[in-house]
């Protein structure tokens, strides 16, 4: 319990009060937000010993060091909110190293008048994620910003965790002849948030997929350790890190469109719009390059998770000097899937 | 999806493929132009070109609106946001599009200016009724299929006596277009560029029909088959033109008999012609001046008319020397004939419009197709 | 060089609109360049409205069409 006097000047008004500049001064208002808002949320030893630090216990293993930061917009859409992606989003930066995470902190940058009502859905939301999936935020930071200088909330997350012994997972150790596989349905979280952006507003019950993957990658390893390549595909979408991974391992890959999975209403909103589902950001999904014999193993250990029921696999590695992703399309001729020049915009033409 | 997929069917596909070899004749080539950008862009999305035979060639053509889009124009929308403070309205193909100065749409909203993306002419509208102390100006582009939405948000514009509200209208006809390239003195006098017959576009012709075609295949002696969008319609359409080709028959043909009639949208070209007028002149990047090839906005509506309201301007400038984008849409040159096609000019650093668009002869080629130029072996371990 | 879809009417709104699906997608455009639409009916959609009525009987045809041409041989 906080050894802080319980009564500050006024009681924190969340439902109706925004975030100002002294909130990040450094002073009693911000000890309060940090009190009230934060740490009670976050609710573990190390939070509650108030210091600007955490003191952990050594980890055994090697260590895995992952940040990402978030400037999702809109911050709350079908499925999820900012708050809850920067937790998965990281966890998962982790976890695709095959390592066990262990504590998280959280950095936040809030727009001046941004409500507080928001902040605590949005702190609620990180909380839960991280409770969920047994992550706890040890350590984090408060900065205000002047109004129009930040789009109300931007949100750094840092992990740590630790590699089991015997597992090597790197974007180069792509081999030709291995197999690609994809834990699910892609494009989900692109189009859910699209779906919320004012102009292009389409009725959908679609929801992102943020999902904390760990778990699903320690059920992977423990039944296929030969695992070598592992990653999610984010902003960019499956097609990026493909090519990502191709131009680190110096490969080339093979997939064949018919098998990678797409929910009928991502297809049918990517129509609409004039996108690639290829191209669409996901958030709980990941890659897999495995060996091919032990592919079958891997996909049922996948399948048998409930974040990798509909694991696919969609493609073989190859050799090629120039490193191109090719597509066998559904349609029977074949096509490069090459990388991104800029965000995928929605086209009329 | 319903008439989506079955029209994307991969056995169908093959069966086409082999009626096509079976029936080209392997002694000739045929050039076939497909006209229309969302043709192009099909034709290389699914790897058309790998189900065709050797002698069936395409040659991609000028429809794509935003490749066709002079950089005077888009210098005017930039000068709009930038200058002139106003909302600037365009659709998200526009926005990378190069313009004057190193600028585009997208460096120009970078730089402050309000650009804001929308998916509908109708979306405009509702900017200009949320900021009734703001101007916005309405980026309309686009052929006969585009323009009759812009007519709408005009006459509601009206008749809601919106003080704020104007478009730049950069509409473009197909005809015009048609004409210009069997004008052309590489296509009637010096031959370079053998073109046999064309590929029809498809939601245009759903607007004006498929009589305006007859002329030229009359005129021209060339056939013309009107594909809806989807790959087996495209290679439906080859066939169908490989056939007359061999018949020497010159007609028009419809293949997207379930959305073209002859007569086309009679309601839609009725608004269209109350709304808008022919220029008697208007240039298109690569084309160059072309005769009533397109579209102003008529006086009764001047009041929402940018050009008039903000007493624009429009400037020629020249493409980058070394940019072969009107050769490739007049389809006398092939994007890898262009020296600065995947080195200097890429899709991340478009030169020249071919480039910017996705349905861009450029675009399509890099992103989709450029993989068969280089010999690659391909072995899996 | 116009991205337009067939999508299906499923419910008809005032002031010349509709509420249109494609495979659990829904979105509001309107018919005002089309006449005599009818829930169920398919239309072809560009930026936000419908232009032209989709024939069903058409689109048979053309699928039949292709079908008609001879099969591919077996290798």
């Amino acid at each position: 319990m906080s050894s802080v006097r319980a009564d500050y000047i006024r009681p924190l008004d969340i439902k109706h009060g925004r975030v100002d500049l002294s909130h990040g001064s450094g002073g009693r208002a911000m000890a309060q937000l940090v009190e009230h808002l934060f740490a009670a949320a976050f609710n573990n030893e190390w939070l509650a010993q108030r210091n600007d630090q955490a003191l952990l216990p050594q980890p055994e293993g090697r260590i895995v060091m992952a940040t990402d930061s978030h400037v999702v917009s809109p911050l709350f859409f079908p499925g999820g909110d900012i708050g809850c992606l920067s937790v998965h989003g990281t966890i998962n930066d982790v976890a695709m190293s095959g390592a066990h995470p262990l504590w998280l902190a959280a950095a936040f940058i809030l727009e001046e008048g941004f409500a507080l009502a928001d902040l605590k859905r949005i702190v609620d939301s990180m909380a839960n994620a991280a409770s969920e999936a047994g992550v706890p935020i040890v350590t984090g930071d408060t900065k205000v910003v002047e109004g129009g200088k930040g789009d109300g909330v931007f949100i750094t997350t840092t992990g740590v965790g630790v590699v089991p012994p015997g597992i090597a997972i790197s974007g180069d150790l792509a081999r030709p002849g291995d197999s690609i596989i994809v834990s699910g349905t892609l494009g989900d979280h692109g189009m859910a948030v699209m779906s919320q952006r004012e102009s292009l507003a389409f009725v959908t019950d679609l929801r992102s997929d943020t999902a904390a993957l760990h778990g699903l990658v320690a059920a992977m390893i423990a039944a296929v350790p030969e695992v070598r390549v592992l990653r999610d595909p984010t902003r960019g979408g499956l097609a990026t890190t493909l090519n990502e991974i191709a131009s680190q391992s110096r490969v080339g890959m093979l997939i064949d469109e018919a098998a990678v999975p797409v929910q009928r209403q991502v297809a049918a909103a990517c129509e609409f719009l004039g996108l690639d589902p290829l191209y669409v950001a996901n958030e709980g999904k990941l890659v897999a390059i495995v060996p091919a014999e032990r592919s079958e193993r891997l996909l049922q250990a996948m399948r048998a998770h409930p974040l990798g029921r509909q694991a696919a696999l969609i493609g073989v590695v190859t050799a090629d000097q120039h490193h191109f992703v090719q597509m066998h399309t559904r349609f029977g001729g074949k096509r490069i899937v090459d990388w991104l020049a800029g965000d995928q915009l929605p086209r009329i033409c | 999806m319903k008439y989506i997929d079955e029209f994307r069917d991969g056995a169908l596909a093959r069966n086409l493929a082999t009626a096509i070899a079976a029936e080209a004749d392997p002694g000739r080539t045929y050039h076939l132009m497909e006209f229309c950008g969302g043709h192009t862009h099909a034709i290389s999305r699914y790897g058309i070109a790998d189900l065709l035979p050797t002698s069936v060639r395409m040659i991609h053509g000028p429809g794509c609106p935003v490749c066709v889009l002079p950089i005077g124009r888009v210098d005017l929308a930039i000068e709009l946001a930038l200058k002139q403070r106003v909302i600037l309205a365009t659709y998200g193909d526009c926005l990378r599009v190069p313009a004057s100065n190193g600028l585009s749409l997208l460096k120009a909203k970078a730089r402050g200016g309000d650009v804001r993306m929308v998916y509908s002419p109708a979306d405009a509208l509702k900017l200009a009724q949320a900021h009734p102390d703001r101007e916005v100006v309405f980026f309309a582009i686009g052929f006969e299929t585009t323009t009759p939405p812009t007519a709408l948000v005009i006459k509601e514009a009206a008749r809601l006596a919106l003080a704020n509200f104007s478009v730049v209208c950069n509409h473009v006809l197909t005809p015009a277009a048609i004409t210009n390239i069997l004008e052309s003195p590489e296509v009637r006098q010096l031959g370079t560029l053998a073109l046999d017959g064309f590929i029809g576009p498809a939601h245009v012709s759903t607007i004006i029909g498929s009589q305006p075609y007859e002329f030229f295949a009359e005129e021209y002696r060339k056939p013309v088959v009107i594909a809806g969008f989807e790959p087996l319609d495209v290679m439906q359409a080859i066939l169908m033109l490989v056939r007359q080709i061999n018949q020497g028959r010159a007609e028009v043909e419809n293949e997207f008999t379930r959305a073209v009639t002859r007569e086309g949208s009679v309601k839609a070209q009725a608004l269209v012609s109350e709304v808008f007028e022919l220029r008697r002149s208007f240039e298109w990047r690569g084309l160059g001046e072309v005769p009533y090839s397109a579209l102003r906005i008529r006086q009764p509506f001047a009041a929402f008319d940018a050009e008039r309201r903000f007493n624009l301007e429009t400037r020629s400038v020249a493409d980058n020397k070394a940019c072969e984008c009107g050769a490739i849409l007049r389809g006398v040159r092939h994007p890898r004939d262009c020296k600065v096609f995947g080195t200097l000019c890429t899709p991340e650093s478009p030169i020249g419009s071919c480039m910017v668009s996705s349905e861009g002869a450029c675009a399509a080629h890099y992103s989709f197709g450029r993989f068969r130029e280089i010999a690659v072996v391909v072995a899996v371990a | 060089m116009c991205l337009a879809i067939p999508v299906r009417v499923v419910e008809l709104l005032g002031d010349a609109a509709a509420l249109v699906d494609l495979d659990g997608i829904r979105k509001e455009i309107s018919l005002a360049l089309v006449d005599g639409v009818s829930v169920g009916d398919y239309v072809i959609m560009h930026v936000g409205y419908a232009l032209a009525r989709l024939d069903p009987d058409e689109a048979e045809r053309t699928l039949a069409l292709f079908a008609a041409a001879p099969a591919a041989q077996a290798t």
